[in-house]
């Protein structure tokens, strides 16, 4: 089966992320003066062949964790998985 | 002494390193990143730039160079390697050297002198400066903001692990005039072993005079002091 994976990779809390302050700041100067805080992150779709669904989050958790993030100062989650193929292409 | 230096897709610094160390008298020969023989390197060199074009990370796709797998063997037996910018990036991603380098605080890519105070005279890198002293190496990121956890910070400075900090020009702490907001404003950092140095300001690119600078010299006459026993630089009389 073939899965589409989702995966959104940010800086962790403690890190700071001058990024989202400057689009917090622009956001305010467009009028939106309720935005509290902005954090910048990636998001990453993979397809990937697995036997089942576990065990293609399985896989992709393995690869967050040996490339996809920097375990030093990114955290990852999986935001959403789907089923491509039902066969092995 | 024979300095090998890394040559990545997207390595930039790499004729600059060589010009720096035939400068001072001593071989260079470029290592390209597939192979994996090191040529008999008495130190490599992991150079700045952009390596793979820093996808995805500053430095994560170059941890697996094949040349990669062999300075990691070196390193790991107590071989000299010397990441500068973005080597200093690349080995923190093969976890050679612990934190990582984020965004600077600025958001700007700098590219501007600075000064770095040495911290540490423990390592053959530094062992050729005076304590204290304050060398003028410029740098150019932007990407150079050293972060890591407290209890890393922590056995950083506890071990003399901190090798440059960024400072004003009078060697006062740098304050509010840090280059890129590192933590504990750290320029340079030593692995458990001192036998791997992470900086991210450009030794090569203040070598002589004309550049403004010859500071940066001093640390490739430090290296092949240490090694060769022979620092002695045709250049010496300039610096």
């Amino acid at each position: 089966m073939t899965f589409s994976v989702e995966v959104v990779v940010a800086l962790k809390p403690v890190v700071n992320d001058p990024q989202g302050l400057v689009v917090r700041d622009g956001l305010h100067r467009l009028g939106f003066t309720g935005v509290r805080s902005v954090r910048v992150g990636k998001h990453l779709e993979l397809e990937v062949e697995a036997d089942d669904e576990a065990a293609a989050l399985t896989q992709v958790e393995a690869m967050c964790e040996q490339l996809l993030r920097n375990t030093v100062i990114e955290d990852s989650r999986i935001s959403s998985v789907r089923v491509l193929t039902r066969r092995a292409s | 002494m024979r300095f090998g230096i890394a040559v990545f897709p997207g390595t930039w610094s790499d004729r600059d390193c060589r010009h720096a160390v035939e400068l001072a008298g001593h071989e260079a020969v470029m290592l390209w990143h597939k192979d994996r023989d090191l040529q008999g390197a008495d130190c490599v060199i992991l150079p700045g730039g952009f390596a793979y074009g820093d996808y995805l990370r500053a430095g994560a796709v170059a941890r697996f160079a094949p040349l990669m797998e062999s300075v990691a063997e070196f390193a790991n037996s107590g071989g000299l390697v010397w990441g500068i910018c973005n080597g200093f990036q690349i080995l923190c991603e093969a976890h050679l050297l612990p934190g990582a380098l984020t965004r600077n605080s600025s958001l700007e890519f700098r590219c501007v002198p600075t000064w770095l105070r040495v911290e540490t005279l423990d390592s053959v890198f530094t062992a050729g400066c005076e304590r204290g002293s304050v060398l003028q190496i410029p740098i150019s990121h932007g990407e150079g903001r050293y972060v890591a956890d407290e209890a890393t910070l922590g056995t950083l400075e506890r071990d003399d692990r901190v090798a440059f900090r960024y400072v004003r020009r009078d060697g006062s702490d740098a304050g509010d005039e840090s280059p890129n907001g590192s933590m504990h404003d750290i320029a340079g950092i030593l692995n458990e072993g001192r036998n791997v140095l992470g900086m991210m300001p450009h030794p090569e690119r203040a070598c002589e005079p004309l550049l403004g600078s010859s500071d940066g010299m001093r640390l490739f006459a430090s290296v092949a002091k240490s090694v060769s026993g022979s620092g002695a630089m045709p250049v010496a009389a300039a610096l």
